[in-house]
């Protein structure tokens, strides 16, 4: 039953499917590391995949959608900053602040530009991000295995899903490789003593959140302009927080971030490809394989896979010593 | 106080009265949105056909958010209109408890039955439309596997999936109909993306037709099979100006007609409460045509489905409801 071409079109399917969970996770990632807690992946998500889908419906063109989708979400991830940063508020309410005006707002403005019940109109050639192909797909794939899976599962995405396997190397190395990576992480643990250095906490938190705008805002985009075409009401559909579950499966570590996202990805192809599992001789009903991705997020949770252990200054604003 | 109560008691009865003699039809536009290209649109299309036709006039109002169903419904019976028209099976609860309170107003609601002496509950026959659809995706594979995308995994979605692969095997008894839901929560119904990747993987086991009932889902469904190069089947309004000449048809439910219908009950004086079914036989359900699907629909499929529509209402076939006994004698 598990012949290749299943295997290929599942290991194809996980790579979309995970692409959007993999950007959230990462900007997540970014934010966290720096001491902010962000449960407002998921409206920043959808604030961003509206406004891509809206500009790329308005000027017909998919990369004007992209800045307009990346600008809405860091405009969000600048309140998130200004609300537990500068005015050391909850992190965590703000956060869910975020999540319901993003699902308010989307809607409300969406009738009011388009009068499609919250939808943005059906996004056609330019203004959809197209499927690439990567160089030698076709002269490939006439080798057994390796070439089906290089020319079909690799190739053939949108080029977000491209970006998105490429921001983990470059997250990576942001964050261990440099400077500012170094200074990042260190406000995460012990901000006071980045402060006792002469650096700007508050500077260092603000890049984070701008980051972590940036990578949900591309999140947003491929959602609807990449894997769908157009906005509809409430289409993160909880990506948000399984990418946060990723990132506490991850350890708060871009590689593992990457496995973590993967995983989710093909529990989610699998979900949707084998909706009722025989193994065993029993059958698995549908519910359960649609649910796995969710139970496996409450096993994490439950500190089943090692201990995680978040950032140490992660959720406090830092108040300067007077 | 009880001066200020039987005070606000009489203005009521006031502006009741006064509403009466107006008895205007009125329409409670759901949550969507009347431009929602569905259910509501449909529901408004029919209200405003209602007026070109008798040169009347109704009162229409539209929900914003879920805590103003009582509130909206309550305002539009005292301000007169009658009958009263609500959409949708959420409204239930919040009718029973309203009608009663405004013995003379009718309404009808869609979708749900509320029994209640002044209420007429309109019921579709979506099986029956769905059977239609089923019967031209048979015809129109040519690898014999067809699929359903359903929203949230519901007994009316079963219907509806039940419907169609009825349809399929009577034309070909060894088709191989997929029935995948989107999931079990209400986010089933918006994600457009699970829908695009539950349609992609259907397309790799081989269906080449596919049908949703999935709400903005669909939009996903719809999106991903032209993207595929395969057919696809809308429901509720006629969706095929979607992607012209890859939307094979739509499974029409004709909320406009209900409303138009009950409008002009209202107005004759005839209206019934009760349940009406709304089937083939009087036009609640069918299959659309237009200049968007006209070059798939082929004059041997037009016939047999046309056949097959007439047999059904005559009742030579009986298709099986799901919701009866929650199971599907075709998969």
């Amino acid at each position: 039953m598990m012949d290749l071409s299943t295997l290929i079109q599942l290991l194809d399917s996980t790579l979309r499917l995970a692409t959007p969970l993999l950007f959230a996770c990462l900007a997540g990632l970014f934010s966290e590391r720096a001491g902010i807690f962000d449960i407002g992946l998921e409206g920043k998500m959808l604030a961003a995949a509206f406004f891509a889908a809206a500009a790329a419906a308005m000027t017909g063109s998919v990369w004007l959608g992209l800045v307009a989708g990346i600008a809405s979400s860091v405009a969000l991830s600048l309140l998130h900053g200004a609300a537990s940063i500068t005015f050391r508020g909850n992190q965590l309410i703000s956060g869910v602040a975020i999540n319901f005006l993003a699902a308010g707002l989307t809607v409300v403005i969406g009738e009011a530009w388009f009068e499609l019940g919250g939808r943005t109109p059906a996004l056609e050639g330019a203004a959809r991000f197209q499927e690439i192909t990567l160089p030698l797909a076709g002269t490939l794939s006439g080798i057994p295995v390796l070439g089906p899976l290089y020319a079909e599962v690799l190739s053939g995405h949108s080029i977000l899903v491209y970006v998105g396997l490429l921001a983990v190397p470059a997250t990576w190395f942001v964050l261990f490789r440099t400077r500012f990576g170094l200074r990042l992480r260190a406000v995460g643990e012990n901000p006071g003593a980045v402060d006792t250095a002469g650096i700007s906490v508050v500077r260092l938190r603000y890049s984070a959140v701008i980051i972590c705008g940036l990578l949900c805002g591309l999140a947003g985009a491929h959602l609807a302009t990449g894997l769908s075409a157009g906005f509809v009401k409430d289409m993160s559909a909880g990506r948000g927080f399984i990418a946060l579950a990723a990132l506490i499966f991850a350890k708060w570590r871009p590689w593992y971030a990457l496995g973590a996202c993967l995983l989710f990805g093909l529990l989610d192809a699998l979900g949707n490809r084998f909706q009722s599992l025989d193994l065993f001789g029993a059958t698995v009903p549908t519910q359960f394989m649609q649910a796995l991705p969710y139970i496996l997020t409450v096993v994490i949770l439950a500190g089943f896979v090692g201990k995680a252990t978040p950032p140490r200054a992660g959720g406090t604003p830092y108040v300067k010593e007077r | 106080m009880t001066r200020i109560a039987s005070f606000l008691g009489a203005t009521a009865l006031a502006t009741f009265a006064a509403g009466a003699a107006l008895a205007e039809p009125g329409l409670i536009i759901d949550l969507g949105g009347k431009f929602d290209k569905s259910f509501n649109e449909s529901a408004f299309t029919g209200a405003q056909r209602w007026m070109e036709d008798t040169g009347g006039s109704y009162r229409e109002s539209e929900l914003a958010s879920e805590a103003q169903r009582e509130q909206s419904m309550r305002r539009m019976a005292e301000s007169g209109a009658n009958p009263v028209v609500v959409l949708g099976f959420a409204n239930a609860s919040t009718l029973e408890k309203v009608a009663p309170d405004y013995p003379d107003t009718n309404f009808t609601i869609v979708d749900m039955v509320v029994d209640a002496p002044n209420v007429q509950s309109v019921v579709f026959k979506e099986h029956e439309g769905s059977y239609l659809v089923g019967v031209l995706a048979a015809m129109a594979s040519e690898t014999g596997t067809v699929s359903f995308v359903g929203g949230m995994d519901v007994p009316l979605i079963s219907k509806f999936a039940c419907g169609y692969a009825q349809g399929v095997k009577a034309v070909k008894p060894d088709a191989n109909v997929i029935v995948n839901m989107t999931g079990t929560t209400p986010t089933a119904w918006n994600d457009p993306v699970r829908g695009a990747e539950l349609t992609r993987s259907q397309i790799s086991q081989g269906s080449d037709v596919v049908y949703a009932a999935a709400g903005g889902t669909g939009i996903g469904v719809l999106q991903a099979a032209a993207d595929e190069g395969i057919l696809s089947i809308g429901v509720d309004s006629n969706q095929n100006h979607l992607h012209p000449g890859q939307v094979l048809t739509s499974m029409v439910k004709r909320v406009d007609n209900a409303v138009y219908e009950a409008f002009e009950a209202g107005m004759n004086g005839t209206f019934e409460p009760g349940i009406k079914v709304m089937g083939l036989d009087n036009n609640g359900v069918g299959w659309a045509q237009d200049e968007y699907n006209a070059d798939l629909i082929t004059e041997s499929m037009k016939a047999t489905v046309e056949e097959t529509k007439e047999r059904i209402i005559a009742g030579d076939i009986v298709v099986h409801d799901y919701t009866t006994d929650s199971s599907c004698p075709a998969y």
